[in-house]
């Protein structure tokens, strides 16, 4: 968890506009602004933009979110400002999944048949209209083969759609996955083939672990090691951020 | 909801729900029994609920019907209610199962006229010469909108103050609306910076006096969730009989709202109110 919130962090750019759902993106937002990226604005799809957040909101809903902010309004401007082309490309929008495929497409909806799912989930919340806007997007995910998956039970958050320039045929806006963030590395996508690939490992996993945990086909051969947390990343992590550990939990 | 705990009190039964993102209120009517149809984007209540358990259990095993939209789509389909047209525009959910997969089929959709005839319907874009596809949402007016705010006056006129959601839109789009409040107060203030008010007082049908109103949930500027609420709520709604003992104790045999606050605690509540200076109450991280 702390080397995925460290990843990520590392990966957001001063001048980003972070779209954040709660948890864990939250966490490496927040260690973005303290660290790599302190002109950062965060922003949440309840409407709150750029909020002081001096303790971790739990759900979008929380009065945290709301803060200090420089504006707070609701959904219908929150989600406006992320189709207006003005602002939209200039959004990395942070989102997670239960299952994810080689193109980056996400399901938070369903597991088995949608009319009867084995296992009903939250649903997109406004994970698929930031998927559908927004310039980056940036995924979290659990590395195991059954959220890795060759095709997702459900598609909730168009990701590259199937590859090659088919999210531009379906009308999409400009944007679409960058990064996927996981308990084993970091993943991009292929330029072309929007394919998915190990772009890092981190210095306790190594390409086999992520191929053994991905039920497509992933290219490996490129990936490098992604160095360390810091002493200094990990004491803003631990003491600044999450302090309580409400998010991080016990693991380390 | 303390509007919800109503409800369930009336056993009002048979609802059809449309919601951008239901928590723990969804998930109380839904586990009463009280609710046949959902059109909703999440059902979900933050680190407390990753999916709200009574929710999940009915979609599961097909006591309530779900159709699924995205949050900007049911924020769109309020505003179109609203907005008296029938449908608005967007680009969210092409080429996703949003679009493709339909919870409602055609025959149930005949069956309550209340439902729009398709889910969402795919167009291309008149006004531009290169066309393109857009996604077009179906308006929708509820028969009630249930709201909570932290002001409303005795004549209706309702302040939001913190997260406004889409309040607006819902109140507007609905054919009744009735709402809670922290604080009543005289019309008068609200009226003299009304550029602060949410809703008018001529949309409003009724307005209820109910301090910690939103609890277990946060009120922004009044009180904070209460975790250990919601925590245990979370382990007791994955048991069909301790859920039925929950709404026993804490929905259906106090009278009222009132009643409910009061087998918690005035000690309790009061430990939940929002620190001075911030909307909501700090944690300690001694």
């Amino acid at each position: 968890m702390e080397m995925m919130a460290i990843a990520a962090a590392r990966r957001i750019r001063d001048d980003d506009i972070v779209f954040c759902g709660t948890g864990l993106p939250l966490v490496a937002a927040m260690t973005a602004k303290k660290t790599y990226a302190p002109h950062c604005t965060v922003f949440f799809e309840t409407g709150s933009l750029d909020p002081s957040l001096p303790e971790i909101p739990l759900a979008v809903s929380d009065p945290r979110v709301i803060h200090g902010a420089s504006h707070a309004s609701g959904l219908a401007d929150a989600f406006g400002f992320m189709q207006n082309r003005r602002f939209g490309p200039r959004v990395l929008g942070i989102l997670s999944g239960a299952q994810i495929d080689s193109y980056g497409n996400l399901n938070s909806t369903c597991i088995g048949d949608y009319r009867k799912p084995t296992t009903r989930l939250p649903g997109s919340g406004g994970a698929c209209d930031v998927a559908s806007f927004v310039g980056r997007t940036m995924i979290f995910m659990k590395h195991e083969p059954r959220r890795f998956v060759k095709r997702v039970d459900y598609i909730t958050s168009p990701g590259w759609v199937r590859g090659w320039d088919s999210r531009t045929s379906t009308g999409l806006l400009e944007g679409g996955p960058e990064t996927v963030v996981t308990t084993l590395g970091v993943m991009r996508f292929h330029e072309k083939t929007k394919e998915m690939f190990l772009s890092e490992y981190y210095e306790f996993t190594n390409p086999i672990e992520v191929l053994s945990n991905t039920d497509f086909g992933i290219e490996v051969s490129d990936a490098q090691a992604e160095p360390p947390p810091t002493q200094e990343e990990l004491h803003t992590l631990r003491t600044e951020v999450d302090p309580l550990r409400l998010i991080l939990g016990n693991d380390v | 909801m303390a509007l919800a705990h109503e409800i369930i009190r009336q056993g009002i039964d048979r609802l059809h729900i449309v919601m951008h993102s239901g928590g723990q209120a969804l998930d109380l009517l839904i586990g009463a029994g009280l609710v046949e149809l959902v059109e909703i984007a999440y059902g979900a209540n933050g680190r407390f609920a990753s999916t709200c358990t009574r929710f999940r259990k009915a979609a599961e095993n097909g006591s309530i019907k779900v159709e699924d939209y995205s949050n900007y789509q049911m924020t769109l389909r309020f505003m179109a209610g609203a907005m008296g047209v029938p449908f608005l525009p967007t680009f969210s959910s092409l080429g996703t199962d949003i679009l493709e997969r339909w919870g409602f089929d055609h025959e149930l959709r005949t069956q309550h006229p209340s439902l729009p005839k398709m889910k969402l319907v795919v167009t291309d874009d008149p006004f531009s010469s290169v066309g393109g596809p857009l996604v077009l949402v179906p308006a929708v007016n509820p028969d009630v909108c249930l709201l909570h705010a932290q002001k409303a006056s005795a004549e209706g006129t309702v302040r939001v103050e913190g997260l406004t959601f889409a309040d607006a839109e819902q109140a507007r789009a609905s054919r009744a609306v009735i709402v809670t409040c922290e604080d009543v107060v005289p019309d008068e203030e609200l009226r003299k910076e009304p550029w602060h008010n949410t809703i008018p007082s001529v949309l409003v049908d009724a307005v209820i006096h109910q301090p910690y109103g939103a609890h277990p949930t946060a009120c922004y500027l009044h009180y904070d969730y209460d975790d250990r609420h919601l925590l245990e709520y979370d382990k007791i709604a994955a048991d069909d009989l301790a859920f039925k003992e929950y709404l026993t104790k804490y929905v259906l045999s106090p009278g009222s709202f009132n009643d409910y606050l009061g087998i918690l605690g005035n000690d309790r509540l009061g430990k939940l109110r929002a620190s001075p200076g911030f909307g909501f109450h700090r944690r300690d991280v001694a």
